[in-house]
């Protein structure tokens, strides 16, 4: 029996869908079977950041009202051996296609046949939240360090905590700019996580790499050389269990000899 | 044998106080009353109302009866009705009393949106973030940090405070007073172990939390209430 695990955050544009997709793929890489779920009915691009856009036939609703099987639906992602999967939204109706029980059955369908499923909600509070926060057992908050965005990730965390099917919510700040957090102009993660005193799960920096890579269809968490790569991976494995501590901010203009005490482990 | 009696006069120095017995029934009660009442009848229409005080013992009186008894009283004499005492109440209002005078604890964050009121007293073991608020009857007393909006006293009890071990509210209301919080406040470094209280200009002011046992010794609730 799986685990589904929702990623929400309340305000569009701070990185549902990219989390989304680089959870899903580093489980993945982790040799985990993941099923991705894009619950964004209207709106859906998790298909597009995945690169599996062209291989969609049918899509969630379709499932939903029995027009075909669960895994005719299913997208076979094929960097992975089998191990990855996409439903996708479907993109002609609206969130009010689906009800909220359904998504739940279908849901614990799908967790009999794979290890996580991650399930990517819409922004907002609405019909499209419900459905997505129906069938989750965990759920993992993605906000910014704006103001805006951590006061929206409050407002879900309040609806999330009245969910008694699910557990307490985790935390993932994304798109850290370390400068402006160094001179004040940004929050910075002690501030947030205090604010909204709820668990942190990763820090992802703010990184042109995963726009690039977003566009090219290719998740960044597949690009091991990356720093928000490492940081996704990271969560995948803190989610697996693991304890990792989490990254440093510092940007890469330390001084050799500091690199040569990291290296020999000197502090 | 004597017939016990059921209504017994005594004057005291604020005026009469009647006691009226509580085992008979409310009609032979009215009917004494009345005959007593007209009895001693000593026409004295020029002297001024006689306060009385009407003590009823263990009965319990409806609104319509206790209207009842008054006009009985005020029909007869110079007589003004001050208060009727009884010395039991219903479970309803005694409800109502403990829920207004009650400290109710709530462990949690009142986060963004959402609305947490009580009637008494909140003791809040949290926070409450920016955009969710907190209502009481009573005060309002936040162990944690206060972000959000706190309004004390919402029935129109101007009396109540309000506390917090970090006061960084965006909105304070005590009964029916607003007060917004500037910016220049809210920058300010230390704004920890503070109140807020309504003082005479019915202007919500700041102030050490110490300072509230001058200015509410009320709310010293240790020696049996008020």
């Amino acid at each position: 029996m799986g685990e589904a695990i929702v990623i929400t955050s309340g305000k569009g544009g701070v990185g549902k869908t990219t989390t989304s997709a680089n959870i899903g793929t580093a489980l993945a890489l982790q040799g985990k079977k993941v099923c991705l779920v894009d619950t964004d009915i209207g709106l859906r691009n998790l298909d597009v950041v995945m690169g599996l856009e062209n291989r969609i036939i049918y899509d969630l609703v379709d499932v939903v009202e029995g027009r075909c099987k669960i895994h005719q639906a299913l997208v076979k992602d094929k960097r992975f051996d089998g191990l990855l999967y996409l439903l996708p939204a479907a993109q002609t109706v609206d969130k009010s296609a689906v009800k909220p029980e359904q998504m739940r059955d279908l849901i614990t369908e799908l967790k009999q046949d794979y290890d996580y499923i991650i399930i990517d909600c819409p922004a907002g509070i609405e019909q499209g939240y419900k459905n997505a926060v129906a069938g989750a057992d965990k759920a993992i908050v993605v906000t910014t360090p704006e103001v805006s965005a951590v006061r929206d990730a409050d407002r879900i965390i309040g609806l999330l905590e009245k969910e008694k099917h699910m557990e307490s919510p985790k935390l993932i700040v994304n798109r850290i700019r370390n400068h402006m957090m160094k001179s004040g102009d940004m929050l910075d993660i002690d501030e947030i996580t205090q604010h909204l005193s709820i668990e942190l799960i990763g820090i992802v920096a703010d990184d042109e790499e995963v726009i690039r890579a977003s566009n090219h269809g290719e998740p960044i968490a597949l690009n091991p050389n990356s720093k928000a790569s490492i940081a996704y991976r990271n969560i995948a494995r803190r989610i697996l269990g693991e304890s990792i501590p989490l990254q440093p901010l510092e940007e890469d203009n330390k001084n050799v000899f500091t690199k040569i005490k990291k290296f020999f482990g000197v502090r | 044998m004597k017939k016990r009696q059921n209504v017994t006069i005594k004057g005291t120095k604020g005026g009469l106080v009647l006691h009226l017995d509580d085992n008979c029934s409310f009609q032979e009660l009215k009917l004494e009353l009345d005959e007593k009442l007209s009895a001693n009848t000593r026409t004295q229409d020029d002297r001024q109302l006689i306060p009385v005080t009407v003590n009823i013992g263990n009965r319990y009186l409806i609104e319509e009866q206790l209207e009842e008894l008054k006009q009985l009283i005020r029909q007869k004499k110079n007589f003004a009705v001050d208060e009727i005492e009884s010395n039991v109440m219903t479970k309803d209002e005694a409800k109502r009393l403990r829920e207004e005078t009650e400290v109710v604890t709530v462990a949690s964050i009142v986060r963004s949106g959402q609305v947490l009121k009580v009637t008494g007293d909140l003791l809040l073991i949290g926070d409450v973030n920016p955009g969710g608020s907190v209502i009481a009857g009573g005060n309002i007393f936040v162990m944690g940090t206060l972000r959000g909006v706190a309004h004390a006293g919402c029935n129109g009890n101007e009396q109540a405070v309000i506390a917090a071990s970090s006061m960084r509210p965006s909105q304070l209301r005590i009964s029916d007073c607003i007060n917004r919080i500037s910016e220049a406040w809210q920058s300010e470094d230390n704004h920890d172990m503070e109140c807020a209280y309504m003082n005479e200009n019915r202007q919500i002011v700041f102030d050490r939390l110490q300072a509230l046992m001058k200015i509410r010794p009320n709310l010293t609730r240790l020696e049996g209430g008020h």
